[in-house]
């Protein structure tokens, strides 16, 4: 496609000598920002990140890390190509001047765009308890900084690690620290691990996993207290059940929060769940107005999904993460008609107990499954989630390679149960059952994909219509 | 009744160059007439298939059409079982995840990359051969070269002496040849010698598995024989036809692999002269040749479970598939400029290996082979000319390249 030239030749003057800001600087930012300079940005770039470090990759923080395999301090991530920005880091945003064009720091800087990027991702969610949380031998696992600490901890060898939140990061941590030889015991307020990613079907299958492997899984729980030693050290935690689990180690892993908090009073349209923006990634202002100078890409945006009835997604997905960014960056530089929509299909990928969990579309939106390939005693399969007679999701165990097909069943919106046998079909795939996902307005350790559009939680939200 | 398309495919009118009729196949990317198989040639449609469920490679779902020119009957009534290459999950993923035990990740990751030195030793050997031969006026790169190379290193892996080379080579390439679809040839004949072929090559692995069984090494043969792990542990029918495909597959490709390749860098000087200075650039040239010239050009044995739509056709159930590898690694609609050769191509995913379950299992030892090959091959000879343009190739339609590979040279380097 041939761009157009613009009228005013705005963009020319944007490209040449703009200021692009990128509040985040990590997986999402760093892509974008690559992304612009191989568009032919040659403005100044200005590259904003809380943490001291250069950009790194996090997966595997909660894996190879912890596993001792990989060194947290040398997860930098490897650059497509040299972007030529001024590096702010270690620094935070800490709010916005929409009407200025200004982005203010920590240390008291103002930093001003032509274009800003909000890529400030998300954090681990805190122990609700502060000074509980502060007990020498609680983590939390996010940041390389979180991942160094907690290695230290288990290279010390620790006599039991407790894991508070069976998700797709504690399950891992839970892996790594039986691989590692220690006693684990993980806590789960759910009825299964990975029950609000997956459902409570994959969930027991889940449950067997950690079972076999040692892994002391208690379930249908809450931690209702860490107590500590005299020395500040936690020794021991305290169950909604009255039960007690003596550990040196806690890892608190209750999902993320979004990094919005600085935008408070901007009036741009961030909260809790994230930075809503159109499927262009352009943010919205509390308005409802999509602005045209800020852009989100990565986990802390919420963009609608034609695939999937329009429903604000926000994906704490590495793959998300990277194609959105590409897109932010394209539109960024790019005249309204040339812009492309941010429409990925959610994708993401997990390794504990030695088995490789893949899945695709989401799954989460799904209300019955039916397993097509393997068998899920086996663990071994490929199962497909249906929603309103069509396939919405699927997940693989240690079957990946069937995936892509899956995948283009959902971007084609093909009928469930499919209507066709495969190979490997056993008789367990012979009738849908439901997929036991646990009411999202409980809180849990929460999904690693958020649906906000429709969800239940928006139904005190009324509407007055202005009069005029 | 034999469709003009097969007929064409396995011509030899065709071999030296079947890419202008794959560009004519592709105008209908499914290709079909009268009861024979559909077609693939088109780079999506065929990634696709490679990745869809309701695709079998197992023989017995074939409808018994009696006009499948592969010889079904190879397998049938044969002493030994169907390969890993001809099964479906769950028993492919079996046979296939314990192959693997003593052969790549995770738990031998440094088979392959270990066998570095040793692929080494065995290039510069070859050369050092082809030196002291005297002869530089006339050298055959696929006898002297291509040929013994992958030979010795499968022996070596597999723990099979190489001097019984003279009598395995008999069986497969009679089993090689058996792959070669031949619309005209007696269908029960053409069976008969593969499947005397296998058994043959059957009785001779027996006779090694039974004595590593005995004296275990650490060649993938003992460790196939002898393994235990979560999967339990195989049958030694499983052994057998494991041994028997790994050894024919470590054979009959990677000599065509080296061979193209020499042949394409002869046929252009400057990306080999590139090779000569810089050996890190056999990576991405393996590469771009699996794309442009790969080793196995078609796989002549899928089947459908159900009826499926591939390019708006609708195929039966119980149909039989030709996915046309070298065809889709030529689209247009994928590639830029799919007919030059470029190893400085980004984004290479070509089809040469296959793709899904199926794909090539000694894909990392086949790549290494090449790539140290080539490389040794671009650096030691002093200025090679190919003698002959193209060069006579070998029947086979399937794993197609040439037969012989005359080149000269003034010398060969230290």
């Amino acid at each position: 496609m041939t761009a157009q030239r613009s009228r005013d030749g705005a963009l020319e003057h944007l490209k040449r000598e703009g200021r692009i800001v990128v509040v985040g600087a990590s997986l999402a930012g760093l892509r974008a920002a690559e992304t612009m300079r191989e568009k032919g940005f040659a403005g100044s770039l200005t590259m904003i990140g809380d943490e001291p470090y250069e950009p790194y990759d996090r997966p595997p923080l909660s894996k190879q890390v912890l596993l001792g395999n990989a060194v947290a301090q040398h997860t930098a991530l490897p650059r497509r190509r040299a972007i030529d920005a001024d590096w702010r880091l270690g620094v935070p945003a800490t709010g916005l001047d929409m009407a200025a064009r200004r982005v203010r720091l920590g240390n008291g800087d103002e930093v001003e765009y032509d274009r800003l990027l909000i890529a400030t991702g998300v954090r681990a969610r805190p122990w609700p308890n502060e000074e509980e949380g502060a007990l020498q031998g609680v983590f939390v696992l996010r940041t390389r900084d979180d991942g160094e600490g907690l290695q230290r901890a288990l290279a010390a060898g620790p006599r039991r690690v407790l894991v508070i939140g069976a998700g797709f990061t504690g399950s891992e941590i839970a892996s790594a620290c039986r691989e590692r030889g220690f006693d684990v015991t993980v806590a789960e307020r759910g009825s299964a691990p990975l029950v609000g990613a997956l459902g409570g079907v994959i969930g027991e299958v889940a449950a067997e996993m950690h079972r076999e492997n040692g892994v002391d899984l208690r379930t249908g729980v809450m931690v209702t207290r860490l107590e500590g030693d005299p020395a500040g050290r936690v020794r021991a935690a305290h169950l909604s059940d009255g039960s007690t689990i003596e550990a040196d180690v806690v890892v608190v892993s209750l999902g993320a929060q979004r990094n919005t908090e600085w935008l408070t009073g901007s009036g741009l349209g961030a909260g809790p769940r994230g930075i809503a923006c159109d499927a262009g990634c352009r943010a919205f202002d509390i308005r409802g107005i999509v602005t045209d100078d800020i852009y989100v890409a990565g986990d802390v945006a919420r963009s609608p999904h034609a695939l999937f009835g329009y429903q604000f997604l926000s994906l704490e997905h590495w793959g998300n993460a990277v194609a959105q960014a590409d897109t932010a960056a394209h539109n960024m530089l790019s005249e309204s008609a040339d812009r492309r929509p941010h429409l990925w299909v959610p994708a993401f990928w997990s390794s504990q107990f030695g088995v490789n969990i893949k899945s695709v579309g989401v799954p989460p939106m799904g209300t019955e499954l039916l397993v097509m390939q393997g068998s899920l005693t086996e663990r071994r399969f490929v199962a497909v989630y249906g929603y309103q007679g069509r396939v919405i999701a699927a997940v693989t165990f240690d079957n990946c390679r069937w995936l892509p097909f899956y995948e283009h069943q959902i971007e084609t919106t093909a009928p469930f149960p499919p209507p066709f046998t495969t190979v490997d079909r056993r008789p367990e795939g012979n009738k849908p059952v439901p997929a036991d996902f646990p009411d999202p307005s409980i809180p849990s350790h929460g999904p690693t994909i958020t649906l906000s559009g429709y969800s239940p939680a928006d139904r005190k939200m009324t509407f007055t219509p202005a009069r005029h | 009744m034999t469709q003009a398309i097969l007929r064409e495919i396995v011509d030899y009118a065709n071999r030296a160059d079947p890419y202008p009729l794959y560009e004519e196949l592709r105008k209908t990317p499914v290709s079909h007439d009268g009861d024979g198989p559909y077609v693939v040639s088109t780079y999506y449609e065929i990634q696709s298939l490679l990745h869809d469920p309701r695709i079998s490679s197992d023989a017995k779902n074939l409808k018994a059409t009696g006009d499948d020119p592969l010889g079904q009957g190879e397998e049938e009534g044969s002493t030994l079982p169907p390969s890993f290459l001809k099964l479906d999950p769950p028993d492919h993923d079996r046979l296939r995840r314990m192959t693997n035990r003593p052969f790549g990740p995770p738990h031998t990751p440094r088979r392959v990359h270990d066998m570095r030195e040793e692929l080494g030793g065995l290039v510069s050997g070859l050369i050092d051969g082809i030196a002291t031969t005297g002869n530089l006026d006339r050298v055959d790169l696929v006898d002297q070269f291509a040929y013994p190379f992958p030979v010795s290193v499968i022996c070596r892996l597999l723990g099979v002496p190489h001097e019984d080379e003279p009598r395995f080579h008999v069986w497969a390439e009679t089993l090689a040849a058996s792959l070669d679809p031949d619309p005209d040839a007696d269908p029960t004949q053409h069976g008969k010698g593969a499947m005397d072929a296998r058994m043959e090559l059957g009785m001779y692995l027996a006779g090694l598995i039974e004595e590593r069984r005995k004296n275990p090494g650490d060649d993938m043969l003992s460790q196939l024989a002898t393994a235990d792990g979560p999967d339990g542990s195989m049958t030694t029918m499983e052994v057998l036809s494991t041994s028997a495909l790994l050894l024919i597959a470590g054979h009959e490709t990677t000599v065509n692999l080296i061979t193209n390749g020499m042949l394409t860098l002869l046929r252009h000087p400057d990306v080999l002269q590139r090779l000569r200075e810089d050996p890190a650039l056999s990576v991405p040239i393996v590469e771009e040749l699996l794309r442009y010239e790969p080793p196995v050009q078609l796989l002549p044995q899928r089947s459908t479970l159900t009826e499926i739509e591939v390019a708006g056709v609708t195929i039966p159930k119980g149909a039989s598939l030709w996915l046309i590898l070298a065809s889709g690694n030529r689209d247009p609609k994928r590639f830029e400029n799919p007919d030059r050769f470029d190893p400085d191509r980004k984004d290479i995913q070509h089809l040469g290996l296959g793709s899904g379950i199926h794909s090539c299992f000694g894909a990392p030892l086949a790549r290494q082979e090449a790539q140290l090959a080539l490389s040794e091959l671009a650096r030691r000879l002093e200025n090679p000319q190919l003698l002959e343009d193209p060069p006579p190739y070998r029947q086979n339609a399937v794993l197609r390249g040439p037969r012989h590979l005359p080149v000269s040279c003034d010398g060969i380097r230290p």
